[in-house]
C-alpha cells in the first residue's frame, strides 16, 4: 500500500468517481485549469475536460445553486467551496433548498450533491481562512456532515458521499492536507457514512474528536500512555447523523468523556456529544463530561502567538486528559 | 561557538524538504544571510540563508536527501573549532537541540542536587492519603452516577471502599477494585456453607472490627491507620464515628442530637473557611452612661436594656459601613447579603443555639433590646421556631458572660464573620498621657479570609469601636 497525503486521497476519490460515473462533475473557484488552490483537483481538468471540471464565478451562492439544480436533473455534482469561511453566501441554498427538497417534495425529488470545503485553523490563515463551520450544518436535518481525519477515511468517505442520494457536506481539515499521511490500498474501497471508529482502545477515559483534532488527540493519548493513563480515542467521522451507539459504548466502558473540537466552545459541535452522553449514559459517568475547544472569540487570530493561544493542540489536550483521568 | 543549520519549515503544512543543492562546501567561509543551499518542497523551491558568519564546518545531509523540518543539516563555526560533542560522536542528523546544551552543562556546573529524603516522602504520602479514606463513617464526598449505580447493583457499602480520586473521592475504578478483591473471598467462604452458617445482613450482624475497621490484620498501612486513629481520638468531634475501645478510667457520653450537629458544623466550618481573628478593644463609658440614663424608661416598656443591644446596634452600623463582612463565600462568587440578620449565640446546658434577629438594621435600640430579651428567653426555654434560627448573615457570641476576656470563635457557616465580645472590666488605660480607669471590653472579629482581608476586617472593627466609644 502506498502512503499518501490527505489531499491526495481527496484527489484520488474524485478521480475515481469521475471515471466511474459520467454524471459526476466538479465545479468551484479555480478547480479547473489551476487544479484548485490546494491542488485537490490537480490534473482532473486535463483528464476529464471542461465539461466535467468546471471553473465557476467567484460566487458561492451560484456554485451551490448550480449544484442543486444539476442534482435535481440527475447529475452528481461535487461543489468545491474554496474555504469553508466562504460558504455563508450559500447558506440559504444549502439549508432552504438542498436540505429540505426531499421532505418538501414528499420524497419525489432528491439532491445528490456533495459540497467540499477545507475548514479549520492553525495555518496562519487569519480571520477568513481558518473557520470551522460544521456546527451550523449539523443543526439541519436533511444534511449529512462528514469530516475525515486521515487519508484512508478521506478517500473512502468522499466516494461514499458522491454516491449518497442526498446532500453531503464534506469538510476537510486543511491543516492536515499535507500533514496527515497514511496508507491507502490500490484497490477500490468505500468507507460508509455514519459509523464512528474507535481508533485507539483504552480503559481510563474516552476522547471524542474529528478532523485535525483527532490526530492531536491520538498524539496526546500517546503522551498519556507514557504516564500510565489508558485513553480511548474515537474518531466521529460522520458528524451528522452521529453514531450514538459507538459513543455510548465507549463512555459506558470508561466512565469519563472529553470532547475536543477546534471551533468556538459555546454551541459548538461537541456540546451535542456532551448532551448525548449526559442524557443516555448518565449512570455510567464517573466524572463530568468535559469539552476542550477554542475560546469564544470572533475569529481565529492572525497573530501567531494569539493563534497558538486560540487553537487546541496536543499539549492542551494532554492536560485536559490528565485532569479528567485524575478526577 | 558554532551555529547549527537546520531545515526550515517553509510553510504551515510543509513538514519536510529536500536539500537540492549545497551552494557552499565544507571548509568554505560563509557570511550571515548569504544563500548556503537550495531546498525543494512540494510547494516551493527556495534558497536558505546562512544563520551565522564563519566557516561551514560540517555538512550532515547530502544533496537529494529529504528530511523533516527541524533536522540538523550542517554546522557553521570558526576554522578548527571542535564540533559539539553529540553531533561529533554520532555524526547522524539529529533533531534541533539547544545549541548551548543547557541541560547537561548546567547540571554539571551546579554539582549534585540534594533532595530532602525523597523516598521517605514518596512512601509516606500515599499511605497517609489512602488509609484514612477507607475509614467507616467518613464523609464520602461526591458520589458519581456510575459509583452510585455499581454500589446499588453489587450492594457495596461505600464506607468500606478506599477512595483514590480527587479529594479522596471514590472512583469507578475504586469500586471495581474493591469488587474484584471481595469476589474471590466471598465465593470461597460463603458458597459451601449451609445457610445457618452464613452471616446475617445489617450492622447488627457484622463483626465490630468490620464496622469500625480498627486493627484489620491485612490493612496495608497499619501504622498510618493507628496514627490516624490517634489523631481522631484526640478530637472528640472527629472521633464521634470511631469510638475508642472502652477504657477503665473513662466513660462514654453518647454523641447525638444537638451535640452531634454542633460537632459536624464546627468541623465543616473549620475545614472550609480559613479563619483569621483580629482583636480590638472598646471603651464602654459612653454606652454605660446611655444605659443608666435610659434603663428606667425602657423598664417601663417591659424591656431590659442589656449591653447586648448596644453591641448589636454597633454591629449593624459597622456592617453598613463595610458591607463585605455581611456576605457569603460561594466558590466562584461572593454573595453580598442585603438583609442584616444578626445571630446571637445563646449558651444552653446541652450546647448552644443561635437565634436570629431578622432585619436588625430596621430596628431601634428599644426594638432590638425587646427582641433580644424575647429570643434569649425562648431559646433557654426551648421555644424557638425553626425559622428563628435560620437566615443569619452575621453572628455575635457574647462569651464575656462566662468571664472570658478574649476568644476566637468558629464562624457560623455559611456566614463570613463572627464577633466575639469579651467580659467588660474596669482597666487602666492611658488617655492623653494620663492614666485613667475605664470600662473596657475586648472585641474580636473572626472572619473567612477567602472573602476579605485583614484591612477590611479592621475597618469593620474600627467602625464598630467608634460607634460604641462615641455612643450618644
Amino acid at each position: 500500500m502506498a502512503e499518501i497525503t490527505l489531499i491526495e486521497a481527496v484527489r484520488q476519490a474524485m478521480d475515481e468517481e469521475l471515471a466511474r460515473d459520467d454524471r459526476v462533475f466538479i465545479t468551484g473557484e479555480d478547480v479547473g485549469r489551476r487544479g484548485g488552490v490546494f491542488r485537490a483537483t490537480l490534473g482532473l481538468f486535463d483528464k476529464y475536460g471542461p465539461t466535467r471540471v468546471i471553473d465557476s464565478p467567484l460566487a458561492e451562492l451560484s456554485i451551490v445553486g448550480i449544484g442543486i439544480g444539476a442534482a435535481l436533473y440527475g447529475l452528481r455534482p461535487i461543489c468545491e467551496i474554496q474555504f469553508a469561511d466562504f460558504i455563508h453566501p450559500a447558506f440559504n441554498q444549502i439549508v432552504n433548498e438542498a436540505a429540505k427538497m426531499y421532505y418538501r417534495s414528499n420524497g419525489e425529488w432528491r439532491v445528490p450533491l456533495v459540497i467540499r470545503a477545507p475548514y479549520g485553523g492553525g495555518i496562519s490563515g487569519g480571520l477568513y481562512h481558518s473557520q470551522s463551520v460544521e456546527a451550523f450544518f449539523t443543526h439541519i436535518p436533511g444534511l449529512k456532515v462528514v469530516i475525515p481525519s486521515n487519508p484512508y477515511d478521506a478517500k473512502g468517505l468522499l466516494k461514499s458521499a458522491v454516491r449518497d442520494p442526498n446532500p453531503v457536506l464534506f469538510f476537510e481539515p486543511k491543516k492536515g492536507y499535507r500533514l496527515l499521511k497514511g496508507e491507502v490500498p490500490a484497490e477500490e474501497y468505500l468507507v460508509p457514512l455514519g459509523p464512528a471508529k474507535v481508533t485507539r482502545a483504552g480503559s481510563d477515559l474516552s476522547v471524542f474528536a474529528y478532523g485535525m483534532m483527532h490526530a492531536y488527540c491520538l498524539k496526546a493519548a500517546e503522551t498519556l500512555a507514557a504516564e500510565g493513563v489508558d485513553v480511548e480515542v474515537v474518531d466521529l467521522r460522520t458528524l451528522y447523523p452521529v453514531d450514538r451507539a459507538t459513543i455510548l459504548a465507549s463512555v459506558t466502558k470508561t466512565g469519563k468523556a472529553l470532547v475536543v473540537y477546534e471551533d468556538n466552545l459555546t454551541m459548538g459541535y461537541g456540546a451535542e456529544i456532551a448532551a448525548i452522553i449526559a442524557d443516555a449514559a448518565f449512570t455510567s459517568l464517573d466524572a463530568p463530561v468535559r469539552r476542550l475547544a477554542a475560546p469564544d472569540v470572533p475569529a481565529v487570530p492572525f497573530s501567531h502567538p494569539y493563534q497558538e493561544w486560540f487553537m487546541p493542540n496536543p499539549e492542551k489536550i494532554a492536560a485536559a486528559m490528565r485532569d479528567l483521568a485524575a478526577y | 561557538m558554532s551555529t547549527n543549520v537546520i531545515m526550515p519549515q517553509l510553510g504551515e503544512s510543509v513538514v519536510e524538504g529536500t536539500v537540492s543543492k549545497w551552494l557552499k562546501r565544507e571548509g568554505d567561509s560563509v557570511n550571515e544571510f548569504d544563500p548556503i543551499m537550495e531546498v525543494n518542497t512540494d510547494k516551493v523551491d527556495t534558497e536558505v540563508p546562512a544563520p551565522a558568519t564563519g566557516t561551514l564546518l560540517k555538512v550532515y545531509v547530502a544533496e537529494g536527501i529529504t528530511v523533516k523540518a527541524g533536522t540538523l543539516l550542517a554546522v557553521i563555526g570558526q576554522p578548527g573549532e571542535a564540533l559539539p560533542p553529540a553531533e561529533a560522536e554520532g555524526g547522524n542528523p539529529l533533531p534541533p537541540r539547544n545549541p548551548a546544551g543547557a541541560g547537561r552543562t548546567g547540571a554539571g556546573g551546579q554539582g549534585p542536587v540534594h533532595l530532602p529524603a525523597p523516598n521517605a516522602v514518596l512512601s509516606a504520602a500515599p499511605a497517609a492519603r489512602l488509609a484514612p479514606s477507607a475509614q467507616p463513617g467518613r464523609d464520602l464526598g461526591f458520589i458519581s452516577p456510575v459509583v452510585a449505580r455499581l454500589a446499588a447493583e453489587f450492594q457495596v457499602d461505600l464506607q468500606q471502599v478506599p477512595g483514590t480520586g480527587q479529594g479522596g473521592r471514590i472512583t469507578k475504578k475504586d469500586v471495581q477494585t474493591y469488587l474484584a478483591q471481595r469476589a474471590p473471598a466471598a465465593a470461597a467462604s460463603e458458597a459451601d456453607l449451609p445457610p445457618w452458617e452464613k452471616p446475617g445482613e445489617g450492622d447488627l450482624f457484622r463483626p465490630t472490627e468490620l464496622q469500625f475497621a480498627q486493627g484489620q490484620p491485612d490493612q496495608p498501612a497499619a501504622n498510618a491507620v493507628l496514627s490516624a486513629n490517634a489523631v481522631l481520638s484526640a478530637h472528640a468531634v472527629l472521633s464521634a464515628h470511631t469510638p475508642a475501645a472502652p477504657q477503665p478510667d473513662a466513660d462514654f457520653i453518647p454523641v447525638e442530637g444537638m451535640r452531634k450537629l454542633i460537632a459536624e458544623h464546627m468541623v465543616r466550618s473549620a475545614a472550609t473557611a480559613p479563619h483569621v481573628t483580629t482583636v480590638f478593644e472598646a471603651d464602654l463609658s459612653a454606652v454605660l452612661a446611655h444605659q443608666s440614663a435610659h434603663q428606667a424608661a425602657y423598664a417601663r416598656d417591659g424591656v431590659t436594656l442589656t449591653l447586648t443591644a448596644y453591641f448589636v446596634a454597633a454591629t449593624v452600623a459597622a456592617l453598613r459601613a463595610v458591607p463585605l463582612v455581611n456576605s457569603q463565600w460561594a466558590e466562584d462568587k461572593i454573595l453580598l447579603k442585603r438583609e442584616l440578620n444578626i445571630g446571637l449565640a445563646v449558651s444552653l446546658d446541652e450546647g448552644l443555639i443561635v437565634p436570629v434577629l431578622k432585619r436588625a438594621d430596621e430596628k431601634s435600640l428599644l426594638g432590638l433590646a425587646r427582641e433580644i430579651n424575647d429570643l434569649a428567653r425562648r431559646a433557654r426555654a426551648g421555644l424557638l421556631k425553626p425559622d428563628e434560627v435560620q437566615g443569619g448573615t452575621f453572628t455575635i457570641t457574647n462569651h464575656g458572660v462566662s468571664g472570658s476576656l478574649l476568644a476566637t470563635p468558629i464562624i457560623n457557616q455559611p456566614q463570613t464573620g463572627i464577633l466575639g465580645v469579651g467580659v467588660m472590666q474596669k482597666r487602666v488605660v492611658v488617655i492623653n498621657d494620663a492614666i485613667a480607669i475605664r470600662p473596657m471590653v475586648y472585641l474580636t472579629l473572626t472572619f473567612d479570609h477567602r472573602v476579605l482581608d485583614g484591612a477590611v476586617g479592621d475597618r469593620f472593627m474600627r467602625a464598630l469601636v467608634a460607634t460604641l466609644t462615641d455612643w450618644r
